[in-house]
């Protein structure tokens, strides 16, 4: 039997959905337009007023956002409600260049833990669950969100946040835990510790809700496997709320997403025009129910497809497939996004060429990632002491700038590859 | 009296070494005296040789990195305590060697030390204060 969180709005057939989808539009649009005068610009600037969009079929005329604007809008130039009606921030990890940061009203926090409780109940959860979430908890969305969901749903609510394994262990079996909210990389590695520690018997884990990084069906399976659960996705992005933007349901093929609350477009990345169902391109979300931070037209980077038609789940909401790559050369390392250029940036000013390669790998079902960096007589010295400490200044700033830890090795000069004048500066090699 | 040192930074892979020793060879330059200190992932080469700006303007010409260092050579006797005797005086002088290392073969019967410290100079002040000579770049046959 499939559960629901909200069986009328998840089963709603399509008029309706695309009703609530007309008319809240309208309205965000007009919200906006009356509160963010960035996004007014915006649509000045394309010759776009509020009387233009009487319906999703309008969509298409509104102007984009990138995070850029989210940039240049720090931080509150696309606040859309007064700070006393806001009650929470979330906020990208990373850094001041490419940091940002959500605002939630008491509204829009309760709309964000519904959409996880959507997910959570898809995954079978109810009020006689005990949900560990070993998401991070504190800026980023993940442990909040998953929190919020699990209490929305009435599950026991172990507040977990990330790391320790030992007592993530402890509590998952003295407490019984029967569902986890985790990475999938964290899932795997708690799934080998259980089988090292001969622990399996103990443990009465029944599903697992992960997401905020790539994965494999392989590694699915693996982590399936492992722990003895069914694994299911999940996707979110702050600028839109967090996780639960979409969701998997017991067919795990796909994630829904929830309709009611993000209109989803395909565009093509390079012309930016709409593209017909089914096409493979990049995700566009218009959030038409957040007060706080309602972005239209979000360029989520992510490329993938949706499907529209029925699910055996009861579910009517369009299925989005796993992201399938990105439009621009962010990195997703450890759940945390990374951008060459934050990279170079931190090179340069410690002194180093611009020259550099990244590489990123997943080892023992965790992310690496190690950016070589050619040794220039500047910096070279005959007192090895001397390159230590200037690499371990650069692996401090990496850290801080990246918000994660990057392995640093110095190379021999014109060592790094140069492909037909163009260095290639990323090698991914996880097999995702 | 110092002697030129040239150091070269090396890549932790295999042939490293090989291509420099090679390029030293077909140069009919010859090596006195070789160190090398190291990480996991790189080190640095540090050679005494008998043509030393020859040396480095080939392995510039290579695409190697480099860097030129004076450092001081002491010839010990090779009998028990020498050396002993030797960093004591320079330990009691204040003076902290950042490393040394040794040349090949004996001159005279005697070792030959190579030390790398701040102050060139003044290490050769107290050695020689102290009755112990340094050598010069001759004394290891350095053109």
């Amino acid at each position: 039997m499939e559960r629901y969180y909200q069986k009328e709005i998840e089963t709603a057939d399509r008029e309706q959905i695309l009703a609530w989808q007309n008319e809240r539009l309208v309205k965000q649009v007009r919200h906006v337009w009356d509160n963010v005068p960035y996004y007014r610009a915006k649509m000045e600037e394309k010759g776009v007023a509020p009387e233009d969009i009487q319906s999703v079929a309008d969509l298409h005329k509104l102007p984009f956002l990138t995070k850029d604007d989210l940039r240049d809008a720090y931080p509150y130039g696309l606040l859309a409600k007064p700070l006393k009606d806001c009650v929470r921030i979330q906020s990208t990890s990373g850094t001041t260049g490419r940091r940002v940061v959500a605002f939630y009203t008491q509204h829009d926090v309760d709309l964000w833990e519904d959409c996880c409780a959507r997910a959570i109940t898809a995954a079978g959860g109810t009020e006689e669950d005990v949900c560990q979430v070993c998401y991070g908890y504190g800026l980023f969305t993940g442990g909040p969100g998953l929190n919020g969901g699990s209490h929305k749903v009435g599950c026991l609510t172990l507040p977990m946040s990330s790391g320790n394994t030992d007592r993530q262990l402890q509590f998952m079996v003295d407490l019984e835990a029967t569902i986890l909210c985790c990475t999938p990389s964290y899932a795997a590695f708690l799934g080998e510790s259980i089988l090292e520690r001969g622990m399996r018997d103990k443990i009465k884990l029944k599903a697992g809700i992960f997401g905020a990084e790539a994965w494999s069906e392989e590694m699915r399976q693996d982590i399936q496997n492992k722990l003895g659960i069914k694994a299911y996705d999940i996707y979110g992005l702050t600028e839109t709320s967090g996780p639960g933007v979409a969701f998997e349901c017991s067919e795990q093929t796909g994630m829904h997403i929830n309709e009611d609350h993000f209109i989803a477009e395909i565009i093509d990345p390079d012309t930016g025009e709409v593209l017909p169902e089914g096409s493979k391109g990049e995700l566009v979300f218009t959030a038409i129910t957040k007060e706080a931070f309602p972005l239209l037209r979000y360029r989520t980077r992510d490329i993938c497809v949706l499907t529209r038609g029925t699910c055996s789940c009861g579910r009517t909401h369009v299925k989005m497939s796993k992201p399938m790559g990105r439009s621009d050369d962010m990195l997703i390392v450890k759940g945390v996004n990374v951008f060459p250029s934050q990279i170079e940036t931190v090179l340069l000013e410690q002194g180093y060429p611009a020259n550099y390669q990244i590489i990123v790998d997943r080892v023992n079902n965790s992310d690496t990632i190690e950016v070589m960096v050619e040794m220039t007589p500047e910096n070279f010295s005959d007192n090895l002491g001397k390159i230590t400490a200037m690499e371990k200044d650069l692996v401090s700033a990496l850290k801080a700038m990246l918000g994660i830890y990057a392995k640093v090795r110095l190379v021999a000069p014109k060592s790094i590859t140069r492909s037909e004048g163009k260095a290639v500066r990323i090698i991914d090699k996880r097999k995702i | 009296m110092t002697i030129p040192q040239i150091s070269i930074f090396l890549e932790n892979k295999t042939g490293q070494l090989a291509d420099i020793t090679g390029i030293l060879s077909d140069n009919q330059v010859n090596m006195r005296a070789i160190n090398i200190a190291e990480t996991a992932d790189y080190g640095v080469l540090r050679l005494i040789v008998d043509d030393a700006a020859k040396a480095s303007s080939i392995l510039l010409e290579q695409g190697f990195i480099l860097t030129m260092t004076p450092v001081v050579g002491v010839a010990v006797t090779d009998t028990p305590g020498s050396l002993s005797k030797v960093l004591g005086v320079i330990s009691h002088a204040g003076i902290s060697v950042e490393y040394m290392y040794s040349v090949f073969g004996q001159k005279d019967g005697r070792a030959c030390l190579i030390f790398r410290v701040a102050d060139t100079d003044g290490l050769s002040e107290i050695l020689e204060k102290n009755g112990i000579g340094t050598i010069t770049g001759e004394d290891l046959g350095l053109h």
